[in-house]
């Protein structure tokens, strides 16, 4: 048993190592350091908590065997999971922050006691309001994160569902949220409770739903800012530090890189979170009334062009990801660096299902990160390159955004890839990508077509190279 | 006047807000997917409060409703503790510089 004023030292130290973990993110050196301070700051955390409770009974022992039986289910998860499943599985626990804080949100008002917050039917005002806001947080995190991870997972489409009078009907149940919560503040019952907690899944699932497979990454990113928003409110109900200063940089975390989403996608947050933007791939039906020509060549045609080449940039997206190219595509780099060709990677802030993932899946490939650069460091450089190799990107590279103030994603800042001397475009057919916008860049006299998936394609240019 | 204890609370909260800020703004773009990963991870500190319902239990009656709810959230929380670090972890080893000198 240590004193509460000890124990909340040592919440203090545990959210100092949290900082310190996000800290050592700032460059791949300093992570791995990081990630260990994270691990620290928890094991700190949950022995004082133990201590602090003092209470060494046979209700131990079950914590210690549930958190074993959790921990065992994540660990086998952490080490089984393909790095392509990577905004699954983000998503996918960020449903069970969610879910974690309405349970507790759910104990401390059927137990309040236990965290001295006064006693069943007169629970301290400012612990209810608190409580409250963590519940409704975390059930909107659980089943947003839900539909977010069925969408991401393929198990539902990624076309936004919508209907008429959405933004209504969404409004209306997002007040009488607060309306629940007055009344269970006024009267302290039950049944407002566990009807708040209800309507909060509810508008979870509506408010995700009409978001299009493209917005993923600002879904995701705001999902896990409001994990940390939910952790923060069951941290001011727990009076506990640690809890209130980890959700305080959760949520900004997720706010930010929302906010870095959105701005690579040109996209205001509402818009998004409004919905109704990019299904798959399916607006292609007025596109087709004028056939462009379009060059389409062979893996041997783009052995040739990569050969000659002296300059090499490699632009991934999504495509890549879901063929499982990367190890492929980086064979093929191998095999042109062996011909002294230089070789780099573009990766767009919006690449892929989440921020950071083509990073991820290149890492995986054992593409060293030096030789991965962002839009706006490596968009000079292609006009003095050769051949810029285009696999499984779309949208990114769309010169339509620079020029056509009519197009949806206008302003949308793009890899500048028609500025290279040739660009070979490997996809698997003409349609448009999630945007809905048939790409100009597919029609330019420099531009070549590899219709082919992307990792076959990958490996028949390696044998012909 | 006594404040209440509340506002340091909150004070502590606001500036946790601008600690996060700045130092995620300077965390690189390459390793955003594992900030995403690392803070799922450390958000589930959410156990804490799993763990203090879970003891709260009667001796008699270690099952009681807020226990039990207390018992699921910390096997929800073990699961993105250990399944968020240790993926987090095994994405970071993979970021390394150029091959040669592996």
């Amino acid at each position: 048993m240590i004193s509460a004023n000890l124990s909340a030292i040592f919440y203090l130290v545990s959210g100092i190592l949290f900082i310190l973990a996000l800290r050592g993110l700032s460059s791949p050196e300093t992570s791995r350091q990081g990630n260990l301070f994270g691990i620290l700051g928890m094991i700190i955390a949950i022995t004082v908590t133990f201590l602090t409770v003092g209470n060494f009974s046979t209700s131990t022992i079950y914590v210690f065997i549930f958190l074993l039986v959790g921990g065992a289910i994540g660990a086998f998860i952490a080490f089984k999971i393909p790095m392509t499943a990577m905004p699954e599985l983000v998503a996918g626990f960020h449903s069970l922050v969610g879910l974690a804080a309405v349970f507790v949100a759910i104990s401390a008002f059927k137990n309040p006691e236990a965290f001295n917050l006064g006693i069943p039917g007169d629970i301290k005002l400012a612990s209810l309001i608190e409580m409250s806001i963590g519940a409704a947080v975390g059930a909107i995190t659980f089943s947003g994160s839900i539909i977010a991870f069925l969408k991401l997972r393929g198990i539902m489409s990624g076309s936004p569902i919508t209907f008429p009078g959405q933004h209504i009907v969404n409004l209306l149940i997002g007040i009488s949220i607060f309306v629940l919560i007055y009344f269970l503040c006024s009267s302290q019952s039950e049944s407002f409770f566990w009807s708040m907690i209800a309507i909060s899944f509810l508008i979870g699932v509506l408010l995700i739903i009409p978001i299009g497979g493209a917005d993923m990454p600002v879904v995701i990113s705001m999902l896990n800012s409001y994990s940390g928003w939910a952790a923060a409110g069951i941290g001011f109900t727990l009076e506990n530090t640690a809890l209130i200063i980890t959700g305080a940089l959760v949520g900004s975390s997720g706010a930010i890189l929302s906010y870095i989403m959105c701005k690579g996608m040109n996209r205001s947050f509402f818009s998004v979170i409004l919905g109704g933007f990019g299904g798959d791939a399916s607006v292609s039906k007025d596109k087709k009334k004028d056939q462009k020509p379009v060059k389409s060549g062979n893996a041997e045609d783009a052995a040739f062009l990569l050969k000659n080449a002296s300059s090499v940039i490699i632009v991934p997206g999504y495509g890549m990801a879901v063929a499982q190219a990367q190890h492929a595509l980086r064979e093929m780099v191998d095999t042109l660096k062996k011909n002294d060709i230089k070789v780099s990677y573009a990766v767009h802030p919006v690449a892929g299902r989440m921020p950071g993932h083509m990073n991820v899946l290149l890492a995986e490939a054992n593409v060293p990160y030096d030789e991965v650069f962002e839009l706006d460091d490596i968009n000079n450089d292609f006009a003095n390159t050769d051949v810029a190799f285009v696999i499984g990107a779309n949208d990114v590279t769309n010169p339509v955004a620079k020029t056509d103030p009519q197009s949806p994603i206008f302003g949308m800042p793009v890899l500048d890839v028609e500025k290279c001397k040739s660009v070979l475009f490997v996809k698997r057919s003409l349609s448009p990508g999630y945007a809905g916008v048939d790409n100009e860049l597919f029609y330019r006299e420099n531009t070549m077509m590899l219709f082919a998936d992307a990792k076959k394609m990958t490996e028949d240019i390696v044998k012909n190279i | 006047m006594e404040i209440d204890p509340f506002i340091f609370r909150f004070s502590i909260f606001i500036l946790a807000i601008f600690v996060g800020y700045y130092v995620v703004w300077s965390v690189t773009p390459s390793l955003h997917t594992p900030l995403m990963s690392v803070t799922n991870a450390i958000s589930s500190v959410i156990i804490v409060g799993a763990i203090i319902a879970a003891l709260a239990g009667s001796s008699e009656n270690i099952f009681e409703i807020s226990s039990i709810f207390g018992f699921l959230a910390i096997v929800l929380a073990a699961v993105n503790i250990f399944g968020g670090f240790l993926v987090t972890q095994r994405m970071l080893q993979m970021y390394k510089k150029k091959k040669k000198n592996k």
